[in-house]
């Protein structure tokens, strides 16, 4: 009897070390590329690596000011074109199409999130890149190419977490607006979508740390100049795809520097977390 | 009237935005099948690449992923599992479950390229596991575990009350509930996170890129690099050497990556039935 009680005890403290474990690692995250980057920011000082523009690693002249611009630049194009067209799908999923159409679109989206980023790079310079040189002129690789591929990316998210939270507006409010004598686009735009406003918020949050956490598509795709784009079409630089690039070769100051975009990275993404909890528990 | 025809273009835009979807899916699948077919044969899978165009089949590649997929669900699964009977059948509320929820949630917000930095400093760089399957699967592992988490919280929590009751009636303890009663109602479920994790590890480029490293070479064990499908893909595409060979490796990747979703999708319609 007392070996049972001892054991009850035992598991439970297992699984709580399991459940720690969650929290262990992102502290290990942060440790250990703070220790790897920190040093950057007493070389040259935070302000300096924050906020110039400078960045010739050759030269030691570690200023990240234009990927983070970069990388915001990139984010809120691949916001602007796929948002709007994933919370469409939304809408479309859970008011407008019938049961048949669903089976179809649903996991059409969710083979979208399937797919790895890698293969959509590897897409978007096979097709979009040409596309985008012959229609605009340029390379190709740019800014334009990265928000198309980034908003193919992001929509999955944003439409799944969307749907949810339009779904979970009560039915009753739709049998209110319909028996008022209300379109279904009435119904939609001025009931469902401002009852549902907190979640799609939320959904949009989440689809932009994708963005601006993406990777391999993004570094296969931007072109990747430490410049600010004077063009739609020009290439730029993200905080990702620089680190990716420049890490292969990297030594000394200049892989510290690296480092020190992780640590802005993990902020940002640290930043878009807390937010949608913000916004979560506003809506509770 | 003019609501009457706005309701009509809203629907028009709506049902066009539905189709444009499944175009855009159907397009990447169908480019990437077209051009990869020609490539694909028996040797391209069981053989290694060869010469400075690296074209030849891509076998060391598929090991190194399965292999570092397989360790990372190894890893991953038991903790994960551990985790989610914590938060569903111990303890369900509470500022330490506040923290740990938030914890989770951080980590799977983690950009993939951070994380890669990350393993490279402790397990390849502090730790001295060098560019190894072992590094890669580790790293992964923190990639993983917050979705499996997920997944498997949901699981447990789809278990009816009452047969948690009812087992704890007849007098079982805790642990003999959740390993009798709950785990095992569970378990398609579970898989079902688990598949669908494997899928999104298999697919990652960038940490593997910076812990298992970019050698073309047959793992055998944990401590040996190896290049990932993924990036080997990258590599191909970028620097346009083997184009064949590149459009061979994304179909096979794709296939890889569906087979598992499909398998997971699977699992879970059973489980609705």
């Amino acid at each position: 009897m007392n070996f049972l009680k001892w054991r009850e005890r035992a598991l439970e403290s297992v699984f709580l070390i399991c459940a720690l474990t969650a929290i262990v690692g992102v502290l290990l995250v942060f440790i250990f590329v703070t220790i790897k980057g920190f040093p950057i920011f007493e070389k040259v000082g935070v302000l300096k690596f924050l906020f110039s523009l400078d960045w010739s690693p050759s030269d030691n002249q570690f200023g990240i000011l234009t990927f983070i611009i970069g990388s915001f630049l990139v984010t809120a194009g691949a916001l602007a074109l796929g948002a709007p067209m994933a919370i469409m799908t939304a809408i479309f999923l859970s008011e407008i199409a019938p049961k048949r159409v669903q089976k179809l679109v649903r996991p059409a989206v969710e083979l979208l999130a399937g797919i790895p980023s890698v293969v959509y790079g590897f897409f978007g310079i096979l097709i979009i890149v040409p596309v985008v040189r012959t229609l605009f002129g340029g390379s190709g690789l740019g800014l334009l190419t990265g928000w198309i591929i980034l908003a193919i990316m992001i929509l999955p998210t944003i439409a799944t977490i969307s749907e949810d939270a339009i779904r979970a507006v009560p039915k009753s409010f739709r049998e209110a607006s319909f028996g008022m004598g209300a379109t279904r686009w009435q119904t939609i735009w001025r009931v469902v979508l401002p009852a549902a406003k907190n979640g799609l918020i939320g959904a949009t949050i989440l689809g932009m740390g994708r963005a601006i956490g993406e990777t391999m598509a993004v570094l296969m795709v931007l072109g990747n100049a430490p410049i600010i784009p004077k063009s739609l079409v020009g290439p730029v630089g993200a905080l990702t795809s620089i680190i990716a690039l420049n890490m292969s070769y990297a030594s000394g100051d200049h892989q510290t520097a690296l480092f020190g975009m992780g640590i802005v990275l993990f902020m940002i993404s640290f930043f878009f977390v807390a937010l949608i909890r913000f916004v979560s528990r506003k809506r509770s | 009237m003019r609501s009457r025809i706005m309701d009509k273009i809203a629907m028009g835009i709506l049902w066009a935005n539905g189709f444009l979807t499944i175009a855009i899916l159907a397009m990447i699948i169908g480019y990437v099948v077209v051009k990869g077919l020609p490539a694909m044969s028996l040797s391209f899978i069981f053989t290694s690449p060869h010469g400075i165009e690296q074209s030849g089949g891509i076998f060391p590649t598929i090991v190194a992923s399965l292999y570092v997929t397989i360790l990372t669900v190894i890893f991953t699964t038991p903790i994960a599992v551990g985790a989610a009977v914590y938060l569903s059948e111990y303890v369900k509320q509470g500022r330490l479950v506040t923290i740990i929820r938030f914890g989770a949630d951080t980590l799977s917000g983690v950009p993939s390229i951070v994380l890669g930095l990350f393993g490279l400093a402790l397990f390849v760089y502090i730790l001295g596991f060098g560019w190894s399957m072992l590094s890669g699967a580790l790293t992964l592992t923190l990639m993983a575990l917050p979705i499996l988490m997920r997944t498997t919280e949901d699981a447990l929590k789809a278990v009816p009350n009452a047969w948690r009751q009812g087992s704890m009636g007849l007098g079982a303890t805790k642990w003999q509930t959740i390993r009798r009663v709950i785990l095992p109602a569970a378990m398609p479920r579970i898989l079902t996170g688990v598949v669908l994790a494997v899928g999104r590890v298999f697919g990652e480029t960038a940490v593997l890129m910076f812990t298992v490293g970019m050698a073309i070479n047959l793992p055998i064990f944990p401590n040996e690099p190896g290049r990932a499908m993924t990036t080997h893909l990258y590599l191909l595409a970028t620097e346009g050497i083997s184009m064949k060979t590149a459009y061979g490796t994304a179909l096979l990747l794709m296939v890889i990556i569906l087979l598992f979703n499909l398998s997971a999708r699977k699992i879970f319609n059973k489980t609705q039935r």
